[in-house]
């Protein structure tokens, strides 16, 4: 990675003032996924059988979601060079220039050292473990070797995604149980239909910046029928802690119906054409969102109306 | 002081333009307001933790 440009090259280096504006930082952590990280995250803590105070629990969820804006921010600095290669990235503040990769590098260590540090100093040792193993997985493991090395790159780098619930939990409780590996085994299976259904019609930004995702590797048929295997595995799982008795029949009922539209949809995708224009991988796409919030929801929700 | 590095004090080296100035400046004023954040956190969560006994301690 270049830090000079071929014109300046010929003068003598001399440090630019910074054109990165408060929203150019923002924008490198991520803050769409930051809200969904924090949303499971607070899902993981609000069912947790034991409670901290408030204070401790929204200083726990700060500490989440700056440890995902640092990590946001390292794979922003990491992944410069594929996002200016992409339609979906281009804009981004390193590929648009606004921000040097050495002040998104130097933005992302002090986020993560801070969230990290931060979590163990004022909630427990374990939930900040858990942050910092979080963060250091997104970056080293999915950013740095699996995306750009394997189509199962989502799959196994997918568990930084699935994390934060049990951080939740740990934060609430000191330790972990079966109910939160649940939640993460739900988000971890989640993952992958909803990223390869986004796939499927961005293959060619993802081919041009040659990462090797599933469509451009194994084809669109192979990704449609992984996407339906996944969702099989999924839907069940979404449903598990209702027959485990983690949950309630409000919950239950949420799980089911929207697991069959799921299923439905993954159905549509597995069928559609090659040439109808990627409407059923679009839905699917929109609708994983829908449903891994209306899941999540309905748990805290579930945990209130049964008191 | 001699001559030489009096005309180097005199370069203007880097001027901001008026963009980068109020960019510096919106920069600067987010992290005072998220050191002050940070400050406000710890004071609340050490008077959660504590309590009374933060001001219980051997002297």
């Amino acid at each position: 990675m270049s830090l000079a440009t071929d014109s300046e090259t010929s003068a003598p280096l001399r440090a630019q003032p910074s054109m990165a504006g408060v929203g150019d930082y923002i924008a490198l952590m991520k803050p769409r996924v930051m809200s969904l990280v924090v949303f499971t995250a607070f899902v993981g803590y609000a069912v947790a059988p034991l409670h901290v105070h408030p204070v401790i629990g929204f200083a726990a969820l700060l500490c989440i979601a700056i440890g995902a804006g640092a990590a946001g921010a390292l794979n922003m600095w990491y992944d410069a060079d594929i996002d200016a290669r992409m339609r979906r990235t281009a804009g981004r503040p390193i590929p648009a220039g606004r921000v040097t990769p050495g002040e998104a590098l130097a933005f992302g260590i002090t986020l993560a050292t801070f969230s990290v540090v931060l979590l163990g100093l004022l909630v427990n040792v374990i939930a900040a473990g858990l942050l910092a193993f979080t963060i250091l997985f997104y970056v080293v493991i999915y950013t740095m070797w699996l995306k750009r090395s394997t189509p199962q790159n989502i799959v196994i780098g997918g568990a930084a995604g699935a994390f934060p619930p049990m951080i939740g939990w740990a934060a609430a409780t000191g330790g972990l149980a079966v109910e939160p590996i649940l939640l993460f085994l739900i988000i971890f299976f989640w993952t992958p239909p909803h990223f390869w259904a986004l796939s499927l019609y961005s293959a060619e930004d993802y081919q041009r910046a040659g990462v090797p995702m599933l469509p451009v590797v194994s084809g669109e048929r192979e990704t449609r029928r992984q996407i339906l295997v996944y969702t099989l595995i999924l839907v069940p799982l979404g449903i598990l802690p209702w027959l485990l008795g983690y949950a309630g029949l409000s919950y239950g009922i949420v799980a089911v119906a929207t697991g069959a539209v799921m299923v439905a949809m993954a159905l549509r995708v597995r069928r559609e054409a090659p040439d109808a224009g990627h409407r059923a991988s679009r839905k699917l796409f929109a609708f994983s969102i829908l449903y891994l919030f209306l899941l999540f929801a309905a748990l805290p929700v579930d945990k209130w109306v049964t008191g | 002081m001699s001559a030489v590095s009096e005309s180097n004090d005199q370069r203007p080296g880097i001027v901001l333009t008026e963009e980068q100035r109020r960019r510096r400046r919106a920069r600067s004023i987010a992290i005072a307001l998220s050191l002050a954040a940070l400050v406000v956190l710890v004071y609340l969560v050490t008077i959660v933790k504590l309590g009374p006994g933060v001001l219980n301690r051997p002297m």
